[in-house]
């Protein structure tokens, strides 16, 4: 498995992903045997290498949105061992070893759609949809931690997660339905 | 970016064994990764070489005692802002994790690597075309004659006028918290307030701890005045924003007398900032708005303002002055 290192061009490239950059498997590549989804792999990455890059770059698995590539912006959102993280400020050899869940992992084994990804759209809570997965993987972690009880605490916790289009409201609305639905036990 | 060379031993002597053996002088201590990551991308840090401690369960303890509470270096930020015990009789503590940060950030970032976080002046994170005598030593500071609407109105220099962004650190700041140290040479303790170092002429060296020096843990003595704390921040927005003005109050009163009184500001310093004059103020006085209005008065009295962030002396003595209110309403 090749794998990616960030980008080396100047700094604030974000929204450009680095092309894919091979690894010998020599000096500066590091075994990293992470269960994505569910699955288990077994990848070699380079120490600079971030989560959210090799997501994107070796796994393909594009639905992790990079936005920033500061940690400012929550689009990049994904739970390792559970809990929600910034993917581009995780460096990917961290994970060697832990339980990575991204956009992708989130439906059902039948294919039902989690609660919360149907009240998103029940909610009509995007617009361009790029911060949609960030907001959703957050949404979902924010419910089980316990941080979803009032509209000020979902505010208050989902505020890594920011909308450039402005669809706050219906957010709000949507991850208190997802809670709802969550604590209803129809899909936690 | 270069890539660097990675270890994650699992133990603090693993971390120690692994530093003695290699020294590297770009060799550095890796937490969550959320600072140095950061200014690795922006090129404005450049390892060679990063030994994680995350896995290291022995940094990973709380002990929350009757005299001191002792939090190990590699416990998240998350973790202890959402502690029950913690949000009960330390609510400043508490308050100055969970209002820094998003969710996401409490989750990776340790305790440790927060007091070490760099600052956010625009410069030093910019591009290299703007010289800043952090990122570049002797270059000039950008900052003074330029966009300093978040700087420092105290504790700043002709070479550097950055302010140090942290909460975490203004809270412990004013209640006396001791950090311990580990080296291949050896162990020691500091006092939080001789952390970080007075920019000066010598603005790129923000602490006081060696190449070597990893900080092990915080401990943090008991005191009354911890039950009523707060820790209060204003913002540009109301939340997951670095602040304009903070404060950390701890508060004592008997009698209708303040006993004990902490405070520690930020946002507004080079370095974690405790307001002395302002706490003696209020030390066997009565707690009013007006006298509270007095300490904050008194807190802000050398602040030495730039152009652009004039507002923030009379922002801060209201924060400060709010923070002492809210604490008082808490007793």
């Amino acid at each position: 498995m090749v794998t990616t290192a960030s980008a080396a061009g100047p700094a604030l490239t974000a929204g450009c992903a680095a092309p894919a950059q091979a690894v010998d498997g020599g000096t500066g590549a590091h075994r990293c045997e992470v269960v994505v989804n569910g699955r288990r792999q077994s990848l070699r990455v380079e120490a600079r290498a971030s989560l959210l890059d090799v997501l994107r770059e070796d796994l393909q698995l594009t639905g992790t949105k990079k936005g920033c590539d500061h940690g400012q912006c929550g689009a990049c959102t994904v739970h390792v061992d559970g809990r929600r993280v910034a993917s581009c400020l995780t460096l990917a050899v961290k994970c060697h070893d832990r339980e990575v869940r991204t956009i992708e992992g989130l439906e059902r084994a039948d294919g039902a759609l989690h609660v919360m990804q149907q009240a998103f759209i029940d909610h009509d809570a995007l617009q361009c949809g790029y911060c949609t997965p960030g907001q959703i993987m957050a949404a979902v972690a924010c419910v089980r931690e316990g941080h979803a009880r009032t509209d000020d605490e979902i505010r208050e916790y989902m505020s890594g997660n920011l909308c450039r289009c402005g669809a706050y409201v219906a957010i709000l609305e949507a991850v208190r339905d997802g809670a709802r639905r969550m604590q209803g036990g129809e899909h936690a | 970016m270069r890539d660097v060379d990675y270890a994650s031993p699992g133990s603090a002597d693993a971390v120690l064994a692994r530093r003695a053996a290699a020294e590297a002088p770009g060799l550095r201590y890796l937490g969550g990764g959320t600072t140095l990551f950061d200014l690795m991308k922006l090129q404005a840090e450049a390892p060679t070489a990063l030994i994680d401690v995350t896995r290291c369960e022995d940094l990973r303890t709380m002990d929350l005692g009757r005299a001191e509470w002792r939090f190990g270096a590699g416990v998240t930020m998350g973790e202890v802002a959402d502690h029950p015990q913690v949000r009960a009789e330390f609510p400043a503590l508490s308050e100055s994790l969970w209002k820094a940060a998003s969710q996401q950030i409490r989750n990776m970032a340790t305790l440790g690597g927060n007091l070490l976080q760099r600052t956010r002046c625009a410069y030093f994170r910019g591009t290299p075309a703007y010289p800043c005598n952090k990122r570049e030593p002797g270059s000039g500071c950008s900052a003074i004659a330029g966009a300093n609407r978040g700087h420092a109105l105290f504790g700043g220099s002709a070479h550097c006028i950055a302010t140090y962004p942290g909460d975490l650190a203004v809270a412990l700041v004013a209640f006396d918290a001791v950090l311990e140290l580990r080296s291949p040479r050896g162990a020691r303790r500091l006092p939080l307030a001789e952390l970080h170092r007075d920019p000066g002429d010598t603005p790129h060296l923000e602490t006081t701890l060696a190449a070597d020096e990893l900080i092990v843990a915080i401990r943090i003595p008991r005191v009354p005045a911890a039950k009523a704390s707060v820790y209060h921040k204003v913002r540009d927005r109301e939340s997951y924003a670095f602040a304009l003005t903070s404060a950390a109050v701890g508060l004592q009163m008997a009698g209708g007398q303040v006993i004990d009184v902490r405070i520690g500001l930020g946002g507004v310093a080079t370095r974690p900032w405790r307001a002395p004059a302002a706490e003696q103020h209020l030390r066997g006085r009565a707690l009013t708005r007006e006298s509270a209005r007095q300490a904050a008065a008194l807190a802000f009295a050398d602040a030495k303002p730039s152009p652009h962030n004039r507002f923030k002396v009379a922002l801060g003595i209201d924060t400060l002055t709010d923070a002492l209110m809210q604490s008082k309403e808490r007793l």
